[in-house]
């Protein structure tokens, strides 16, 4: 996408003038992913493997319905299996399709060191811009979702692009686009926050009364939203962040500390130049070399003489 | 190089030697390390062939500084140790800043100053190489979980810091005080220039110079 003439930017990595943003107004979008109709059948995952031409390695069985295990620098979406036993003694299969969540305040933009490397557009899409990418992994360690994966073999970060390419042309993400049930919908964010309020509304009156929409505030809320029947415990959902939010570690490295490093070297450096030009340098004088003279007859004489 | 015939060395070509490889990867690390702090300090990324190239060298030089900085505290650490003399010159540290020479208390090879440095580094350098093998993406990326590393890089930015700053006081400390940078290039400094800031050292050279003129003597 870094080929396209993009004026869009909201934010932009590593960035401390404002980004070309004047084509921006644009609708916030959102993929709204209700796991109460979702199926386990990973048309998504081949969906996402087939528009965006990854192919991860094969493989073997690990003895669950995941596969592979885990995200990768060619796996960017991944369902995630978890076999939950409920108060009732009832077997519940929670299946969440894992994946960026497009955060509206993204931590990997906030960590990342490489100027233009991640953006992020007006519609709220979170985009890696490969060729600037620099492969140090400091998107990983902003990211409160545990979400992109640095390659071995070209060192640099992969993750969802909700198919920026597709979206910006008028098209769902290809995921939307496979899915049988209907579990993942694409549209305006409004549109999909009202169309999820009929689900829970649903789900509640079926007796799943906490039912809910995860679109966690922590991060300024998701461009990636579920529909949970458990919304007060998302951790049941294969360890999806119950309060997700920028690490303060990570909030100290990339907020205060980073200015307040570069006046401190700053100020160093200039106090010894004013201490150059004011107090001055500090010369050996011929006194000195006389007096060390005299000082070295002294000690011999001393010597000589015991 | 024209040496005094007079003239105390004071660093041995090992001891320069081993200071400059250490001068040379400190100055490569600064300056690829800091283009990854700062945004407005990326360009500096530049010199090493670009962020990727930047991002690859870094912890290289770094296993290099730790190597070197063993050699380093080898050969300096006995006579960066502090003494009583410490006490009485940190005290007098205004007069030192002043160039008020004459209100110094005499102080032997190493002023509070030097040490400080040396200990410093002693401290920073191993924080810098372990915190830095922790967030080393390449081989290590996976070696530990990701707040573990968000700790590791915070610390490892903080530790950076404070050993720029040092080094900041050590170089300009060398630019200030004439001829320290002729001790550390051709290892020597005259009589006068021992005399003038390391007294106790200068009669204790003194003492020793005609010992050490027969090498027979005094192995």
């Amino acid at each position: 996408m870094s080929d396209l003439q993009s004026q869009d930017y909201v934010r932009r990595s590593a960035t401390t003038m404002t980004p070309p943003m004047a084509r921006s107004h644009e609708d916030q979008v959102a993929k709204l992913i209700d796991v109460s109709r979702c199926i386990g059948c990973k048309a998504c995952q081949s969906a996402c493997m087939e528009w965006n031409d990854l192919r991860p390695e094969i493989g073997h069985f690990e003895g669950s319905y995941e596969n592979p295990m885990d995200l990768g620098p060619s796996v960017w979406t991944l369902m995630k299996f978890n076999e939950y036993e409920n108060e009732q003694g009832n077997l519940e299969w929670l299946i969440r399709k894992d994946g960026c969540m497009h955060c509206e305040d993204p931590g990997c933009l906030k960590a990342c060191p490489a100027p233009g490397a991640i953006v992020q557009y007006a519609n709220g899409i979170v985009d890696f811009i490969s060729d600037k990418c620099i492969g140090c992994g400091y998107c990983v360690k902003g990211c409160p979702f545990d979400i992109p994966r640095i390659s071995k073999t070209d060192h640099k970060a992969y993750k969802c692009t909700l198919c920026s390419d597709r979206v910006t042309v008028g098209l769902e993400p290809a995921c939307v686009k496979a899915c049988p049930t209907g579990a993942i919908m694409f549209g305006s964010k409004t549109d999909m926050t009202h169309w999820a309020g009929e689900r829970i509304e649903d789900l509640k009156s079926r007796g799943f009364e906490n039912a809910g929409l995860y679109d966690p505030p922590e991060v300024q809320g998701t461009h990636v939203m579920y529909v949970l029947h458990h919304a007060d415990r998302p951790s049941l959902y294969s360890g999806l962040p119950d309060e997700p939010r920028i690490s303060p570690v990570v909030q100290a490295w990339k907020g205060i500390l980073k200015p307040l490093a570069v006046i401190g070297i700053a100020a160093a450096a200039l106090a010894g130049f004013f201490h150059w030009v004011t107090v001055g340098p500090n010369e050996v004088q011929d006194e000195d070399e006389a007096e060390a003279d005299r000082a070295m007859r002294e000690v011999e004489e001393e010597e000589k003489s015991p | 190089m024209t040496r005094p015939k007079r003239a105390f060395t004071r660093y041995t070509t090992l001891n320069r030697v081993n200071h400059w490889i250490n001068a040379g990867l400190f100055i490569l690390l600064v300056l690829s390390g800091l283009s990854f702090f700062h945004p407005i300090l990326f360009f500096l990324s530049g010199l090493f062939g670009g962020g990727q190239w930047a991002r690859a060298a870094h912890p290289w030089f770094g296993v290099g500084l730790v190597i070197s900085w063993i050699g380093m505290f080898i050969q300096f650490w006995r006579t960066n140790l502090f003494n009583r003399d410490d006490i009485a010159w940190s005290k007098a540290i205004v007069q030192v800043a002043t160039n008020d020479d004459e209100h110094v208390p005499p102080i032997g090879r190493n002023n509070s100053g030097q040490k400080a440095v040396f200990w410093a580094m002693t401290l920073l350098i191993p924080t810098l190489f372990v915190t830095g093998l922790l967030i080393w993406e390449v081989y290590f990326g996976q070696a530990t979980s990701i707040p573990v590393q968000r700790v590791a890089v915070l610390i490892h930015s903080l530790a950076a810091l404070g050993a720029i700053l040092v080094w900041v006081a050590h170089v300009y400390a060398a630019i200030w005080i004439r001829d320290s940078v002729r001790s550390m290039t051709q290892g020597y400094v005259t009589p006068g220039w021992a005399w003038h800031h390391h007294r106790k050292w200068f009669y204790q050279l003194a003492s020793g110079q005609r010992a050490k003129t027969d090498p027979r003597k005094n192995p």
